[in-house]
């Protein structure tokens, strides 16, 4: 009776981020061949090891089939109906930020990521990745001076190939799966960071990803290897413009920590979700993997999963080292027909490794929510811990959580906890809170917050409320 | 005599397409504490939840006014925020959110609302332990999920603890003494006489004198098959306890609350 806004009728979504920009781009005919990946490597004029690990990839990915495992529905893509390059046209790289297409600068800047010399975000070094390209990176030359590189992937292959060569698909070879074949084969740039031996970098490094051409697939590739006693702190953040059709975005991360070096990695997914009705929106399907190799060494992922129609995703820890910590926090959010299936697997290779995971699943509307993870702990690794929480919420009662945890323990000196919940929030709290005075988008916020609270601490402070906003908008308009 | 806070003139309700409340008038004024008895499934929780804009919960014909204005264009939050406070008969459980979390968010909402500042954090857990003292609250039950495992007792007194905090005109309270052990309906009791005041009324649902012992209220209504069938002082509860509702039954059972009202 009380009309307005009851959890069924918050209509509204808006995805602010979902504007294009006009500029002109070079782009490949789509389709995938062997051609097109000459084309790519040509067009960033790689050393000739880059254009044969692509090929090879390419050969072995023709050979493998999409998985059909996870717990996610979408009809079948036509990968010859891709874009697998496309950037920005310009006469050459620019050499400097002041070189930077101005639309393209405000095209971050509406993104609220300025990337203009004089209002670079404080304490935050940025790589701009634009479609298929890295536009600019901010702060490059004060890192430097720490022996830090912070560059687009592209240019590392150019100014450090020795790097790029010892350490490129170490973690996630090129056959690992169908989407990381895929992306080895055609991936057109991304983010490389080096932090040597002893070197604390002074301030949060951070890659934002951007697809903007239509049709195109965003196959990035990050790299981030801390040398010994090292650490550093990466963000990444993603954005796409709202369209009708499904965008593939099959990235790849690879992170090495050496001994004692600690890297931390937390993203904050806002890749187009798609409409209301599931139509449009980006296949999120990446492959992200870390190896703390040395002893000591500490690898944590934090994600806030908010976007894409689907998401697939699994960054995962292989602890080698002797002592090495892995950990893995997470928020995935499904409103609407989004569909995640997330989570993480945790090896322990190393004696005395300890690895946390806390996952957060929160659906909303007719949203599915997978969480998937394995905790394996070999026979030699002795003395190892894990902790595994699992929390899902419901938001309605058309959604859905499922969780798929596997557990490996193979000596009798380790041990693992898991803990596991599922509440549901309808229509009931949603009254409760209003009689209390609160709104029922305050209320699903304040709930949703409480619930997301040991995973957002996990972030940077100016990170964690960008992430709560996005949750609270998200959720506008999906409740019930 | 004081404006009346709440006034219901022919009140139709129905629930699920069933008619529950059939022509139910009532008029409370500022100061006046009010019982309503009756037997179950009579209407009693639906008439509070009309009042408090429950979603499923309609009044097809007839006319609620609070404070003057049609309650029933309000949404519930804006009703609550307006001063209109309903303790549950059965008081919902929110994981994911400590009592202590929703008080300071409910309390704020409703401050600003009435032009107060905001309370920081300092000055809410001052008034925090203050209240929870009142009502004889311990901490760790304020860090817990609302009502998420709470007892049915402590269930009740958090609805009374709140109330307590959100400094209502209108409490209406459901069978708020059903359940409670008598240590623990002496306390709650104490919670309601405390926030009797002037400016505030009370509309308590009850199946039991008991409590009108401890709250004694102005005027005891009785309500049978959707609309109240007889008003009358203190008094009518005792007679109500020891006869039962039979006796209102039939054809000469009084209609309307004017005849006993002043
Ligand atoms: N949401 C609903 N859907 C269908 N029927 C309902 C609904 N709510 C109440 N009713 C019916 O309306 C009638 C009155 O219910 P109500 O809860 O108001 O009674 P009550 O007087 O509070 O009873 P009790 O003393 O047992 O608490 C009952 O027959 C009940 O089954
Ligand atoms: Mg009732």
């Amino acid at each position: 009776m009380a009309e307005g806004n009851g959890i069924r009728d918050l209509a509204r979504y808006e995805y602010k981020y979902g504007f294009t920009t006009e500029i002109e781009a070079e782009a490949a005919p789509p389709g995938l061949n062997e051609d097109i990946i000459r084309l790519i490597s040509a067009k960033k004029n790689e050393p000739s090891f880059m254009l044969e690990w692509r090929l090879k990839a390419y050969r072995h990915w023709l050979t493998m089939k999409e998985p059909q495992w996870a717990n996610v529905h979408y009809l079948p893509i036509d990968y010859q109906a891709i874009v697998y390059y496309s950037a920005p046209k310009t006469e050459r790289r620019p050499k400097s930020l002041a070189e930077v297409d101005p639309l393209l600068l405000a095209t971050y800047g509406k993104l609220g990521i300025p990337l203009s010399e004089q209002e670079v975000l404080a304490g935050v070094a940025v790589d701009a990745v634009f479609d298929s390209v890295s536009v600019a990176t901010t702060y490059k030359e004060h890192l430097a001076k720490l022996g830090i590189i912070f560059c687009a992937f592209s240019e590392a292959v150019q100014n450090h190939p020795e790097l790029v060569q010892k350490y490129l698909g170490t973690v996630v070879p090129d056959s690992d799966n169908f989407f990381a074949a895929l992306n080895s084969a055609v991936f057109s740039d991304g983010s490389f960071c080096y932090i040597p031996k002893g070197v604390r970098c002074p301030m949060e490094l951070s890659t934002y990803f951007r697809i903007n051409a239509p049709f195109i697939g965003q196959f990035e590739r990050t790299l981030i290897i801390a040398e010994e006693g090292s650490y550093v702190s990466y963000l990444e953040g993603c954005t796409a413009p709202m369209r009708a059709e499904h965008q593939l975005h099959a990235a790849v991360v690879e992170l090495i920590a050496l001994d004692r070096a600690q890297i931390k990695y937390a993203t904050v997914q806002n890749w187009y979700p798609g409409d209301s009705e599931g139509q449009g929106g980006i296949y999120n399907f990446v492959t992200k993997r870390g190896i703390c190799a040395g002893v000591d060494s500490r690898i944590s992922w934090t994600q806030v999963e908010v976007g894409s129609a689907i998401t697939w995703k699994y960054p995962s820890v292989v602890l080698r080292g002797d002592n090495s910590i892995g950990e893995f926090y997470s928020v995935a959010l499904t409103a609407h027909r989004q569909q995640a299936d997330t989570g993480t697997k945790m090896i322990h290779l190393g004696r005395n490794t300890k690895s946390t995971i806390v996952s957060k699943g929160i659906s909303a509307g007719y949203a599915q929510n997978t969480y998937r993870g394995l905790v394996k702990i070999l026979k030699k690794a002795t003395g190892c811990r894990n902790y595994t929480q699992c929390h899902s919420l419901l938001l309605g009662d058309r959604c859905g959580a499922h969780t798929f945890p596997s557990i490996e323990v193979q000596n009798a000196s380790s041990r693992v906890e898991h803990e596991a919940s599922t509440t549901k929030i309808g229509e009931d709290q949603i009254f409760y809170c209003r009689q209390r005075g609160l709104s029922a988008e305050d209320a699903v916020s304040l709930i949703v917050n409480g619930f997301c609270h040991e995973v957002f601490r996990e972030l940077p402070m100016e990170f964690a409320v960008e992430a709560q906003k996005l949750l609270n908008v998200r959720l506008e308009g999906t409740v019930g | 005599m004081p404006d009346p806070i709440l006034e219901i003139r022919e009140l139709h309700a129905s629930a699920a397409g069933k008619e529950i409340l059939r022509g139910m008038n009532l008029t409370i004024r500022a100061g006046e504490v009010h019982a309503i008895m009756g037997p179950n499934a009579s209407g009693k929780s639906t008439l509070a939840y009309v009042l408090a804009g429950r979603e499923g919960y309609e009044a097809t014909a007839g006319t609620i006014r609070y404070e003057g204005k049609n309650l029933l264009i309000m949404p519930p939050e804006a009703r609550a925020r307006e001063g209109l406070f309903l303790a549950f008969q059965y008081p919902i459980e929110i994981p994911g959110m400590t009592t202590m979390q929703f008080l300071k968010a409910a309390l704020n909402t409703i401050r600003k609302h009435r032009g107060l500042e905001e309370l920081d954090a300092i000055d809410f857990l001052a008034l925090v332990k203050e209240r929870a003292q009142l009502l004889d609250v311990d901490a760790d039950f304020l860090n817990r999920p609302v009502n998420a495992g709470f007892s049915g007792g402590e269930k009740k007194r958090n609805e009374i603890l709140q109330m307590a905090f959100l400094d209502p005109k209108l409490a209406i309270l459901d069978e708020t003494d059903s359940g409670l052990d008598i240590d623990a309906l002496k306390i709650v009791a104490g919670g309601v006489n405390a926030l009797r005041g002037q400016d505030r009324a009370m509309l308590l649902i009850t199946h039991y004198q008991r409590l009108l012992n401890f709250v004694v209220p102005d005027y005891v209504h009785v309500l049978l098959n959707g609309r109240i069938v007889q008003s009358g002082g203190k008094e009518l509860a005792l007679t109500v306890e020891e006869r039962g509702y039979g006796w209102l039954e039939g054809p000469d059972a009084r209609t309307s609350e004017e005849k006993a009202a002043p």
